[in-house]
Formats: structure tokens, sequence, C-alpha cells
């Protein structure tokens, strides 16, 4: 036989003009967000350098923001912000998980659509709205919660209030406004529809050759979940919870519109006043000057690293887990 | 196989709600808001979110203690799990039903005024009446910013989605990452970068191109990743039959997946409108701020919806937050109409072979 003769045969493929540039435009077409992102750190590190110069080392560690007299930092509204976004993941991730839940185990099907939908929608309500409800409606909702866990729990540090006695019940309500926790709230129903929706994806792959078997061995629904749902979905979970944790961190128009700024930390989160990175900009960019504006962008850029720092870790955890591994 | 007690066994109701479950819901509901009325009355609480917080916690311990009279340990908690997982849905649910309805019945105040929709507020001060001023500046400042952020995103968004699905490799692969990276970039930033480069480096004004450009930054991930996943479903099969019969990639992607996700496509771009509408940081710091209608967008500052909601509640006056909520209303609808349209067009069925299905239907029913 002639087999040896019989290579494989040699398979070159040429592109001809007209998909070599179509293949051209889509390539530059997808650098175009690796470029947009460079350039994004390069600006900010270009414009923060006067302002980083200037005050050095110091710019993580001071608590004030008086850029044109050299003394300003991120201390407090890194600490500010970090707060508010840890409050915002405590309101969001139990409602989140629940949520997700009974959309892809309890719901009956013909709803499941609709809710699906009513999420996304949660999500496109613009920030600004968000604000306003926080603002003229939870608030004032809020305000007696605090006060009573003021008075009740003040030997927890961070639930104390300065300028409330606890034994006096007549405490004015305004120490109780403008606080980190009502912001907090809201940036936590912001960042609900994300979380909810990441999970309900991931819950919703759980293996149903799995969920039969616990339930053909006599386990109730609850176990079921327990066991094959949320053990499946741990990594999906946790990777939903820190990429709603980055959405929380630069949240800038709700939280404006809630708190009064203050350039201290504030733990007390029941107490009037707060900050954030990103409140802090839309704050002030307005009277800055060259100093002034240059601080901004350092506080931006900060801002900007944290987030891809957290958006990384999310995704990576994510993509690590059992469910992440085929999306 | 036939028993002689076959015909008396009844049929296990396995799904819909059992009238036992109903009752030990109502009686726990019911025992949990007196026994709340009642710690109201001898301690000093007060407030509705503190009443509806504590008797939430009660009606919790009653529903399971009336579980577990005739249930085990495990059957109690399987239905407290499903009560509690419940009522978390209910709650997000109703607070984004109430975040509507809120906002949009706040906004009655100044709807019923026509002026509200035809005059700018070059002419009214904070003090002014309803009677006088509008948004019509504000309403054409965003159509034209989304329109120019549309006219960015839409051709570079949908380009970059098909080289995501088309070029597979380490590369695209990495872009992807970086786009999820993208769509968590905090909107503030997107406007500093504007700032920083449009304006501060190029000289343009702060004006509605800026913010558009800022917009479009906060809008083009999201594009992608709709898309993205719509031309993922996109299947093989109509590809490779395509390439079989000797057409290029470019003639694959234009004849054959484009055209077939076309209704998924449509949806993803309406989703990324609607998000890039409500933005307001990014265009805080690029667009500046305006009372007067400016139909230029190269030229002096624009506002935008989100813009002005954020300068009319700034203010103490009521008649300015009047004047927010009815543009919050205003916004909300928008968002609305592009959400519904995005489901109508995007769904499995579009709406005239719906139509056509259920004529069919109505007339085989006739005829039968």
């Amino acid at each position: 036989m002639a087999a040896d003769t019989q290579k494989p045969r040699q398979l070159k493929y040429v592109w001809d003009f007209q998909d070599q540039v179509f293949r051209g435009i889509m390539r530059s077409a997808g650098s175009s967000v690796l470029i947009i992102m460079a350039l994004v750190g390069l600006f900010l590190t270009l414009r923060a350098t006067e302002a980083l110069g200037t005050v050095g080392f110091g710019f993580f560690t001071t608590q004030a923001w008086e850029p044109d007299s050299g003394n300003f930092g991120i201390a407090a509204v890194i600490a500010g912000t970090v707060i508010i976004a840890l409050i915002a993941i405590f309101v969001a991730v139990p409602f989140s998980l629940g949520t997700a839940l009974y959309i892809s185990e309890y719901a009956p099907r013909r709803i499941k659509r609709m809710l699906i939908t009513m999420v996304d929608l949660m999500a496109a309500i613009p920030s600004v709205v968000f604000g306003l409800w926080g603002f003229f409606f939870l608030q004032n909702e809020v305000t007696p919660v605090a006060k009573w866990l003021s008075q009740n729990f003040s030997w927890i540090p961070f639930l104390s209030v300065q300028g409330s006695d606890p034994s006096d019940p007549l405490t004015p309500n305004t120490v109780f406004t403008s606080s980190s926790l009502i912001a907090g709230i809201v940036v936590g129903l912001m960042i609900t529809p994300i979380v909810t929706s990441v999970m309900r994806e991931v819950f919703s792959q759980a293996p149903i050759g799995e969920r039969e078997a616990a339930l053909g061995l006599g386990s109730t629904r609850w176990g079921m979940v327990r066991n094959v749902v949320l053990s499946f979905g741990k990594g999906g979970i946790i990777g939903a919870t820190m990429l709603g944790l980055g959405r929380a961190l630069g949240e800038t128009i709700a939280v404006y519109m809630i708190i009064s700024p203050v350039f201290v930390v504030q733990p007390r989160i029941l107490e009037n006043g707060a900050n954030s990175v990103s409140s802090l900009i839309a704050l002030r960019y307005g009277e800055a000057t060259q100093m002034g504006m240059s601080a901004l962008m350092a506080a931006g850029l900060a801002l900007f690293i944290m987030t891809l720092i957290v958006n990384f870790a999310a995704s990576s955890i994510v993509a690590r887990s059992r469910s992440g591994a085929s999306s | 196989m036939t028993s002689p007690n076959m015909a008396e066994e009844q049929k296990r109701q396995l799904h819909g709600i059992r009238i036992r479950d109903l009752l030990t819901t109502v009686t726990a509901a019911a025992s949990a808001i007196a026994s709340t009325g009642f710690l109201f009355s001898i301690a000093p609480l007060n407030g509705p979110l503190t009443f509806v917080l504590i008797a939430y916690v009660l009606f919790i311990v009653f529903f399971a203690l009336i579980t577990a009279i005739d249930d085990d340990r495990e059957g109690v908690k399987d239905r407290v799990a499903s009560v509690v997982i419940r009522s978390a849905a209910v709650v997000i649910f109703s607070a984004l039903v109430f975040i509507v309805v809120f906002t949009i019945s706040r906004g009655f105040e100044a709807l019923p005024y026509l002026n509200f929709f035809t005059e700018d507020m070059s002419l009214a001060g904070p003090l002014d009446p309803l009677s006088s001023g509008g948004i019509l500046h504000s309403i054409m400042g965003s159509l034209i910013q989304i329109a120019i952020a549309l006219a960015i995103t839409i051709p570079l968004g949908l380009i970059t989605a098909v080289f995501l699905n088309e070029i597979p490799g380490k590369y695209s692969r990495f872009v992807r990452t970086m786009v999820e990276a993208m769509t968590a970039l905090p909107s503030i930033v997107a406007g500093l970068f504007i700032y920083a480069t449009a304006i501060l480096l190029l000289g343009v004004q702060k004006s509605g191109f800026a913010a558009a450009l800022a917009i479009s930054v906060m809008m083009l991930p999201i594009m992608i990743r709709a898309s993205d996943v719509v031309l993922r479903i996109v299947p093989g099969t109509l590809k490779e039959a395509s390439l079989g019969l000797g057409a290029g990639a470019w003639r694959t992607a234009w004849m054959v997946t484009l055209p077939t996700a076309r209704s998924g496509l449509t949806t993803a771009i309406i989703l990324a409108t609607a998000r890039g509408i409500g933005e307001t940081s990014p265009v805080l710091l690029t667009s500046g701020f305006t009372a007067s209608m400016n139909l230029d967008p190269t030229n002096g500052p624009m506002v935008s919806l989100p813009l002005a909601i954020f300068q009319f509640v700034k203010s103490p006056e009521p008649t300015m937050i009047a004047r927010g909520f009815g543009t919050a209303a205003v916004l909300m609808f928008l968002v609305l109409i592009l959400f519904m349209l995005a489901r109508i067009l995007g769904s499995d069925k579009n709406v005239f072979g719906n139509l056509v299905k259920n004529i069919k239907k109505l007339t085989k029913k006739k005829v039968a």
C-alpha cells in the first residue's frame, strides 16, 4: 500500500482582502475597550501627580480636604466609602439571596420571566431617582429605628451617637439624618439587582441530576436548596457579593444627595455625617483650583484602582468556582 | 394491576397552595400584628418601620411554633426557609414598585402644567409658581446627548461583540475580562476621565458633546456585554453553513450572524440606552449647567434630565422640589417605555408572530 505517501495535505487559509479589512476593524474595535481603560488609568495618574507630589504618602493618612493649603488626604473619605459599601452589602446580600432563590426555586414558572424582567428594570432605575426616594421618603422612616437602636445598643461602639443621650427620649431627630446607614441602605437597594441576577444565573445552573437525587432521597425543598443549590453556587454567591461591593464603592449621586459631608473618619453609622470618594468629587469639582482638581483626580484614581481590584477578585472567584466554570 | 381500592385512593396535591399553609400564615401574621401592637402600647417605640420589623420577627417565631405542632424538625426548617425566602422577594419587588410609584405620584404636582413640557427655566426663578417654566431644555438635552452617545457606542459596541464571538482566542478572552471590569467603572471616574482628556487636554468646552462622550464610556461596556450574550446563542450550524457555501467572515457576520440576532441586539441597544439616559455623575462634571435651551452640542453648557433633577432638588423651595419630582417622573416614564420596547422586540415570539398564531388558533376553534 501507498500509505506512507499519503501524508496529510497542508491546509492554508488565505483571507481575501474584504475579510482582512473586516478582521482588522474587529480587532481594533476590540482594542478600543483596552485603550479606553488604559487611558483612564494613564490620565488620572498624570493629573494626580501634582497633588501626590505635594503631599506624598500623607495622601493616604490625612483626614482633611484643603488642597489649596496643601493639607489633604483620602483617609476619611476612603473609610467613609468602605463603611457605606459594607452597609450596602449587609443590606443587599440577604435580600438578593432570598430573591434569587425565590426566582430560581420557588416562583411559579409562569411568573418567572416577568420577575427576571423586573430585576433588570430595577437595575435601570437612574441613581438620581433612588437618591430622591432615599432623601424624601426613606430618611423619615429610618430615623425612628436609628433612634431606637442608638438608645438601646449604644454600648456597641459603631451604634452610638454623639449628641444623643440614651436616657433622653426627646433627642432631636436631626442627629440621626444624613447618616452612613441611610446612604448604605439606598446603595444596598441599588446594587440588589446586579447581585440578584448573578446569583440567580448561578443557581439556575445547579445540576438537575443532583437536585432530583436529593428530592428522591426524601429531602425537603429547603434541604435540597441548601445541600445542592447553595453548595453548588457558593463561589457564585461570593463573586456576586464582591461584584456588588465594587458597584457600591463607586456610587455617587444617591450618596451625595443623602449624606452631609464630614472629613474625619466617622465610624458611628447612625449619626449625621458621612462621606465617600465619589461624592467628594461631585461636591468639590466645581470650586476646584488647579491643585484642587489634581487632588480630586488622585482621589478618583484611588477609587478606580480599588474597584478594579475588587472586580478582578470577584471575577476570578466566580470563574474558579464549580458553578462559574461553564459560564 | 387493577387493585380494588384504586378508585378510593385520592390524588395527592403536589403543588399550588395548601389550605393549611394559608391558615398558618394568616394566623401567624394576625398574632404577630396583635402582639406588636401590644408591645407598642407598653414600650416607648414608634415609627412604622419599627412596627414592621418587630412584627416580622414575631411572625417568623409564631409561624415556626404553629408549624412545629404537627411537623418534624426538617419540616419546620423547610416551611420557615420558604417563608423567609418568599418575604425577601416580596420586599425587593415591592420596594421596586414603590420607588417607581412614589416618584411618579410626587411628580404629578408638576405634570398637569402644559408649560412644564414646552418652556425652559430661563425666565422662571425658584420662587415662581409651577405655571411658569419647564423642562423642555433638559428633555432636548437628554435626547441630543443620548443620540450622540448611541452614534458612538452602537457601531463600536456591536463590532466589539462580533469580535468577541468571531475571533476567539487569548486576546478576545482578555478583552472580555476588561469589558467586565469596565462595567464596574465608577460613573464619576468616567466623568473625571472625559474632563481630564477632552476638556483639559483637547480644549473642548463643557458641552453636550463632552457629556455624550462621558455617557458613551458608561454605555459601551453594557452594550458589549448584552450583545455578546445574544451573539453567543446564534447557532454555530448557521455560521458553518454560510462558511461552507463559500462566504467569507465578513459576509457571514453581515448576512447571517447579525440578522439572526437582530431582535436580541435591538434589546441590548435599548437596555444600554435606558442606562445611559439616567446617568447623572458623568454628566455633572462634563456638561456644565444652564437654565435655558441649548440645541448645539458643541457650544455652551447643555443640561440633561437627570442633571436637571439633581439641580432642582438642591433648592429648598417646594416648587423647585415639585419640578424635580416632575422631571424624575418624566425620566422614569422614558426608562419604562424603553424597557417595554426592549421586551416586546426581544421576546422569543415577536408581536406579529404571536398575533398570527392567535388568529390561527381562533379560526381553528371556530372550524372545529
